[in-house]
C-alpha cells in the first residue's frame, strides 16, 4: 500500500525551477564560461528544462547544455537486483577550464553524484564544479555530499519514495510512503 | 531489456535477437568512450580477464586485450605456443590451473569447434568464445553486424553476400546467424569446393558467380582464403581464385556497383580476394570494422560481467 503526498504541486515547481534560474544566473552572469549538464536518466529532463529557461531569460541561445550518463561509473555495479540500464552521454561542447553545473533531480545517498564526477573529469578538467539539485533529501547521506542549488529540502525516511514527475515543460512531485504492516 | 539471457557468448547461435541489440545498444555508448581524451571507465577494475590462445591470432587478440584494459579490468594472457600444453596438459587442466588465481572470465580461442561450450560446461567462470575451430567467431560476427548497422541505419531487409572460403569460415557461419537473427537477408558465393554440403539448409542463398551475387546484394564481406586451414587444394591457383572470386575496382565498374558496402574481417590478401584500390576506398568500411570490434567487444564483456555477482 502506498500513500501518497504531493510535494510539489506544478506551480510549487514552476516557481522553484524559476527561482533556481535566478541564483544560477546571479553567479553565471551570460554563462559563457559556464555548461549545464544534467545527470541521465532522472536529470535529463530538469536539466532541459532550466536550459530552455535560461536561454528565455537571458535571450542568449549560446547557453551550453550536455547530457551525461553516470553506468559505467556506479559503485554497485554487480551488486544490484536489477541490471544498470545505460543511457547515451550527449556532451558537444568543451568542458575544458569551464564552469560545469550538475544537475539531478533527488540527492539521497550522493553515490549517483560521486558517478557523476568521476564520469564528468574523464571529458576534461572543469574550473569548477557545482551541483543542482530539485529535491535534497536530508538525512538520508551515505558520503560527505552537499547541493549549491537546492528546489526544496525535504526529510524523509528510508522507507519512503520521492518521485519527480514530468509532463512536458510541467510536472509535480510526490512522496510515497510504504507503509509497515 | 538490459541483461543477456545467456551466462556466456559461446557463439551466435545461442543468442537471441534482443541479445544482439542489447550488444549493439550497449557497444554504441562504449564507441562514445572510445573516442574521448579518457578512453576507459572503471566498471571492471575488479574483474580479471584470462585470455587464452591456443591458436595464433593477432588482431582479435588485440582487440579484447583493448576493450578490457578500458574497462579497467586486470588481464592475463597466455598463448599455447609457449605454454605446457606443449608438454601434455590437457585444456581443463590448464583451464582450472589459471582459474585458481581467480580469474573471473576467459576469453578463448582454439583450433577445435566446441572447445568453449566444452569449457563452459566444466569450469566456474563466463566464457567467451573468440573463434573455435571452423565453427563460431561470435564477436567478429557481431562486429560486422553492427558495422552494417552503423554505415545503413539497420541491418533489417539487407542483403549481405559472404564471398570466398566458406567451408573453413568460422566467421561466415557467425555472421549467418547473427544477419538471419537481425532479419537481413544472406547469399554466400565462392568455388563450389569451398562450399559445405547442405550449406542450403541454414536458409542461405548460394551462387556460384560472383557478377550475379554482386548485382544482388547491399554489402559484400570477402572472406580470406584460409590456406592454413586447406589440407589439400581447393582450386588450381590463387590466380585463378583472385580472376573468378577477387573483387576489382573494375568489376565493381562493370557492374555499376560503386554504392556497395565493402566488408574484410582482415587480414587482407591484397591483391587476392580484394584488390588495394577498393581496401582503400571509401566503400570499403574495414577499419570501421576494427574499431567497432573493440566497442563491441567491451559491451560483451560488460554486459557478462553485470551477471558475476558481487562478494
Amino acid at each position: 500500500m502506498k500513500a501518497l503526498k504531493e510535494l510539489l504541486n506544478p506551480k510549487q515547481l514552476d516557481l522553484t525551477i524559476n527561482r533556481l534560474c535566478y541564483q544560477l544566473i546571479e553567479n553565471h552572469n551570460d554563462f559563457s564560461q559556464s555548461v549545464l549538464i544534467g545527470l541521465q536518466p532522472r536529470g535529463s529532463e530538469l536539466s532541459k528544462i532550466i536550459h530552455k529557461r535560461l536561454i528565455d531569460i537571458q535571450n542568449n541561445p549560446e547557453i551550453n547544455h550536455g547530457l551525461l550518463d553516470v553506468s559505467f561509473y556506479r559503485d554497485d555495479f554487480r551488486r544490484r537486483d536489477t541490471p544498470i540500464t545505460v543511457n547515451s552521454t550527449e556532451i558537444k561542447c568543451e568542458i575544458e577550464d569551464k564552469r560545469i553545473i550538475l544537475i539531478d533531480d533527488v540527492l539521497y545517498t550522493g553515490r549517483t553524484i560521486r558517478s557523476g564526477m568521476d564520469a564528468l573529469m574523464d571529458f576534461g578538467r572543469p574550473k569548477s564544479v557545482e551541483f543542482l539539485v530539485l529535491i535534497d533529501r536530508r538525512f538520508s547521506r551515505q558520503l560527505p555530499i552537499q547541493a549549491d542549488y537546492i528546489g526544496r529540502t525535504v526529510d524523509a525516511v528510508a522507507s519512503e519514495r520521492i518521485k519527480v514527475i514530468w509532463d512536458g515543460d510541467s510536472g509535480h512531485v510526490e512522496l510515497n510512503t510504504m507503509e509497515q504492516s | 531489456m538490459s541483461e543477456l539471457s545467456v551466462p556466456h557468448l559461446l557463439g551466435i547461435k545461442y543468442l537471441t535477437p534482443e541479445d544482439i541489440e542489447l550488444i549493439f545498444n550497449t557497444a554504441d555508448n562504449f564507441k562514445d568512450v572510445i573516442n574521448r581524451p579518457i578512453k576507459k571507465v572503471p566498471s571492471l577494475r575488479d574483474i580479471t580477464i584470462a585470455n587464452l590462445f591456443f591458436e595464433n591470432s593477432t588482431r582479435t587478440k588485440l582487440s579484447f586485450e583493448l576493450a578490457e584494459k578500458r574497462l579497467s579490468a586486470d588481464v592475463i594472457n597466455f598463448s599455447a605456443s609457449s605454454s605446457s600444453v606443449k608438454k601434455g596438459e590437457t585444456l581443463i587442466d590448464t583451464v582450472n590451473n589459471i582459474l585458481s588465481m581467480k580469474v573471473d572470465m576467459v576469453v578463448m580461442r582454439h583450433p577445435n569447434p566446441g572447445a568453449s561450450v566444452f569449457l563452459s560446461e566444466r569450469v566456474d567462470a563466463r566464457i567467451v568464445n573468440a573463434g573455435d575451430g571452423a565453427h563460431e567467431h561470435p564477436t567478429q560476427a557481431l562486429l560486422d553486424s553492427y558495422s552494417i548497422r552503423e554505415r545503413l541505419g539497420e541491418v533489417k531487409g539487407k542483403r549481405v553476400l559472404i564471398v570466398g572460403d566458406i567451408l573453413h569460415s568460422r566467421v561466415a557461419l557467425s555472421n549467418i546467424f547473427a544477419l538471419q537473427k537481425l532479419g537481413a537477408e544472406v547469399m554466400v558465393c565462392g568455388p563450389r569446393t569451398l562450399m559445405p554440403k547442405y550449406i542450403e539448409s541454414l536458409g542461405v542463398r548460394v551462387e556460384y558467380n560472383l557478377d550475379e551475387a554482386l548485382k544482388w546484394c547491399d554489402v559484400a564481406n570477402m572472406l580470406r582464403i584460409q590456406l592454413e586451414r586447406q589440407d589439400i587444394k581447393y582450386f588450381p591457383s590463387l590466380r585463378e581464385y583472385t580472376m573468378m572470386y577477387g573483387l576489382t575496382m573494375d568489376r565493381l565498374d562493370r557492374l555499376n556497383r560503386k554504392d556497395l558496402v565493402i566488408m574484410h574481417p582482415g587480414p587482407i590478401n591484397r591483391g587476392v580476394e580484394i584488390s588495394s584500390e577498393i581496401a582503400d576506398s571509401n566503400q570499403a568500411i574495414i577499419l570501421d570494422q576494427v574499431e567497432n570490434g573493440v566497442a563491441v567487444r567491451m559491451a560483451v564483456l560488460y554486459l557478462l560481467a553485470e551477471q558475476i555477482k558481487h562478494g
